[in-house]
């Protein structure tokens, strides 16, 4: 298989564990992958990205303009951003519920994300979810990782086995958090299998 | 067994790997995992350690080397700079066992102060340096550096750059790791005492040794040529080198070659490597150190050739490299088609920047704040250092005047003080920073009579490159509990008379401190002591009483606390953020903030 995915959001939002388990779950399926992360300054409040490149192929850690298959996006200007990364035919998957830029308060822009879902929609094949409609029924938006990796899955472009991945999962998360997390995939592939033919 | 880890994960597998005894080091971005990856995997009878400095690292492996053991340093770029003192010196004098040491350069720069270049520095030590382009190919490479330190007995650089260092990749490693034997020292004044004569002497047999060890690499397997021979050829290395790779996929094919190796320099591998050639790109990241010794290969054998790069601004001087530069270098040089994946982004809304800021509920916040009080109305200067308080600088704390490098803070408040005598000279250093290269400069500022207020940011870690134990902190990398160096007893120690300690969250207590400390003469102290709030857990929300809050934003334009929110003029606090410091609760005139634990 050959598939580079990006990951991107808000520090603190749960991309790089995303990352960690679809890069388990490419190996376990007998992949190359290879994957980088932005961490250090670039961490405290700011943009993260990370890029996972799935098949021997890859040779750069990151993700060249115009390669992903896959942008999986936690905050809609952060799918703005990134949406270099996206090929022409590729598919966004994003949360359309904005995160505030930290310094709003000092300096008030009026960011609130519905502009970047409607670019997002002009320009690319796109799954959009509220993250905060969607992990309500969880208790914490910290699921959404799992939620958003469950929609990848079940919109039939990840190729992952949702067993594999499934496997993954339990292996990344701690126990008392498993059934819940478990419920938060199911739930996501849901989404993912109704909406890849309505995008 | 296969482990999938970082590129600095590898680096620290393959040491284990090579049989490493001593592994020493002082954290900086990118190279800071280096030494947390040893000490998460077995390494019974390594002996490991969080240096104080650089310098320290490097001279306590050595002596370590001296007594035949393989050894470890850690580092980036800058740090090299520290240790560059013990480095010069050991590169004459030599090592027993193999010693690498890891510099970790940041193209970029992303999180440094400089874009310089380590293979700049193997060159002006006269030392060998390895430049692995992949975390995998640096688990092999660094266990060849301490072959190669072995085999010449000289201390080797070993140069990975940010995009190494944080990249993941799979490493099948050993599922056991012995450190070598190793004979111990032995006495041989003639060998280990540095005097000009031995220095003279031990000069020679470099450069002559040098000469071999260029012949020796240019067999050397990952300095290599791939593709067809053409009159056109690129020259490149390290990270750049998967770069070029991925990009050559969309373009016509052309010969590359790959110096693994940058100094002592292969001459002999690329004089066969570029028999034909006529033109050569050489696309390389920081300064043109390959592009510079194909102009000196190409001159000394009279080689009719064309080399481009940095020089003839054909490759950008500053910044990293991407495949997508790549694309476009080698595209103007070899011609091609412009084709494009992406979608056109040409009319891209505006994007909200998220620059970095210091975390919600950070006492330093609370530090430069009250600082910032007990100075108002006065003409006053403020150093900053290097740490997660640099952000300090940001608006409204507006806290950071000058930030040079490691400790510079205090000199700098030193040498302000002495030409600008009717300011309030104010420095600002971090715990680690203090104990890395900050005690110094007190002694200096004592001895010489500045007058200046020094505040030691004191949160108990080293917190900027993910939270490394230090002298303070009573715990070391061999998981032993010590004895506190007491930051307190050590400025009292080395001459300064007043030395005060508050927590920066009682905020009124702690600007009258401030004002007490700045009208006194001489050295004075002030140690904001409270802990970083990514390690403290939360003990409580502040909450915002809507009955008293006016909206009048003060909070939010005093101290720019991420936590507070002023939306459509109403102020709230976001409880996923707030950590219950309870700072601004001690701004608001109203008293319309409460819930706080801490203050």
């Amino acid at each position: 298989m050959r598939k580079d995915i990006l990951i991107c959001g808000v520090g603190g939002q749960g991309t790089v564990l995303a990352s960690r388990i679809l890069a388990a779950a490419a190996m376990e399926e007998g992949n190359t992958v290879h994957s980088a992360e932005t961490i250090g300054m670039a961490q405290r409040g700011g943009s993260v990205t990370s890029h996972v490149r799935i098949g021997a192929e890859a040779r750069a850690p990151m993700i060249p303009f115009g390669s992903a298959d896959l942008l999986l996006a936690f905050e809609p200007a952060e799918a703005v951003r990134n949406l270099k990364y996206l090929r022409k035919d590729g598919m966004a998957i994003v949360n359309t519920a904005p995160t505030r830029p930290v310094m709003e308060s000092l300096h008030p822009t009026g960011y609130s994300g519905e502009g970047m879902t409607a670019y997002l929609l002009q320009k690319c094949s796109c799954i959009l979810v509220n993250a905060d409609e969607v992990c309500a029924p969880f208790g914490s938006s910290r699921f959404f990782n799992i939620i958003l990796l469950g929609i990848a899955a079940g919109s039939g472009r990840l190729e992952l086995s949702k067993e594999t991945l499934l496997r993954q999962i339990e292996k990344s998360v701690p126990a008392r958090f498993l059934e819940v997390n478990l419920r938060a995939f199911h739930n996501g592939f849901e989404i993912g299998e109704r909406k890849e033919s309505l995008s | 067994m296969k482990e999938y880890v970082m590129g600095n994960g590898a680096i620290a597998l393959g040491a284990l790997a090579a049989g490493v005894n001593l592994v020493a080091g002082y954290p900086g971005t990118p190279s800071s995992e280096i030494i947390e990856t040893v000490a998460k995997y077995p390494h019974a009878g390594v002996h490991l350690e969080w240096s104080v400095n650089e310098k320290a690292a490097m001279e306590v492996a050595a002596a370590a080397s001296y007594s035949g053991a393989r050894t470890l340093v850690t580092m980036k770029q800058m740090g090299l700079n520290v240790a560059a003192d013990p480095l010069m010196s050991v590169a004459y004098i030599g090592v027993k066992g193999g010693m690498v040491i890891v510099s970790a350069d940041d193209p970029g720069p992303i999180s440094s102060q400089t874009e310089q270049d380590t293979r700049r520095f193997a060159e002006f030590a006269r030392i060998p340096v390895f430049d692995p382009s992949t975390p995998e190919e640096a688990y092999g490479m660094i266990q060849d550096a301490f072959t190669c330190s072995e085999k010449y007995g000289t201390p080797v650089l070993f140069r990975p750059t940010t995009r190494v260092c944080h990249a993941y990749a799979a490493v099948e490693v050993p599922d056991h790791f012995e450190p070598k034997a190793y004979p111990g020292f032995e006495k041989d004044a003639g060998r280990w005492v540095i005097f000009p004569r031995l220095s003279y002497a031990n000069h020679g047999r470099m450069e002559q040794r040098n000469a071999e060890m260029a012949e020796d690499f240019s067999g050397y397997a990952r300095n290599s040529v791939e593709g067809p021979t053409s009159e056109k050829a690129v020259i490149t290395s390290g990270v750049s080198y998967p770069y070029v790779q991925e990009a050559l996929k969309a373009l016509p094919p052309v010969r590359l070659i790959r110096i693994a190796t940058a100094y002592p320099f292969p001459e002999t591998f690329l004089r066969q490597a570029l028999n034909g050639v006529k033109e050569v790109i050489c696309l390389e990241e920081l300064s043109p150190f390959l592009e510079e010794k194909t102009l000196q290969t190409a001159g000394r054998h009279h080689l009719p050739i064309r080399v481009s790069g940095k020089l003839d601004g054909r490759v950008p001087a500053n910044g990293e490299n991407s495949v997508e530069l790549s694309l476009d270098i080698m595209r103007a040089f070899l011609g091609g088609a412009e084709q494009s994946d992406a979608p056109d982004l040409s009319d891209m809304p505006p994007l909200p920047a998220r620059p970095p800021v210091l975390c919600a509920g950070c006492p330093h916040r609370a530090s430069f704040y009250a600082v910032k009080r007990a100075m108002r109305g006065k003409k006053a200067f403020f150093c900053g250092d290097i740490g997660c308080y640099t952000l300090g600088n940001a608006m409204p704390l507006d806290m950071v005047d000058t930030c040079l490098c490691m400790g510079a803070g205090i000199t700098m408040a030193q040498g302000l003080n002495h030409t600008n005598p009717d300011a309030v000279c104010v420095a600002f250093v971090g715990d680690s920073t203090f104990f890395a290269s900050g005690m110094t400069g007190v002694v200096n500022a004592v001895y010489n009579e500045a007058d200046l207020v020094l505040c030691v940011l004191d949160n108990s870690i080293t917190a900027m490159t993910g939270h490394q134990p230090h002298p303070g902190t009573g715990r070391n990398m061999m998981g032993n509990v010590v004895e506190k160096v007491d930051i307190e007893k050590v400025l009292a120690g080395i001459g300064v008379r007043t030395v005060r300690t508050v927590n920066p969250l009682r905020l009124e207590e702690a600007i009258q401190v401030v004002t007490e400390c700045a009208a006194e003469k001489g050295v004075k102290a002030m140690i904001f002591k409270a802990p970083c709030v990514a390690l403290s857990r939360p003990e409580g929300k502040c909450r915002v009483d809507a009955e008293k809050c006016v909206s009048c934003g003060k909070c939010v334009r005093e101290i720019g606390c991420p936590a507070l929110i002023l939306d459509q003029g109403r102020v709230s606090i976001d409880p996923n953020l707030c950590t219950g410091c309870g700072l601004c609760g001690q701004i608001c005139p109203m008293g319309a903030i409460g819930g706080e634990n801490h203050a």
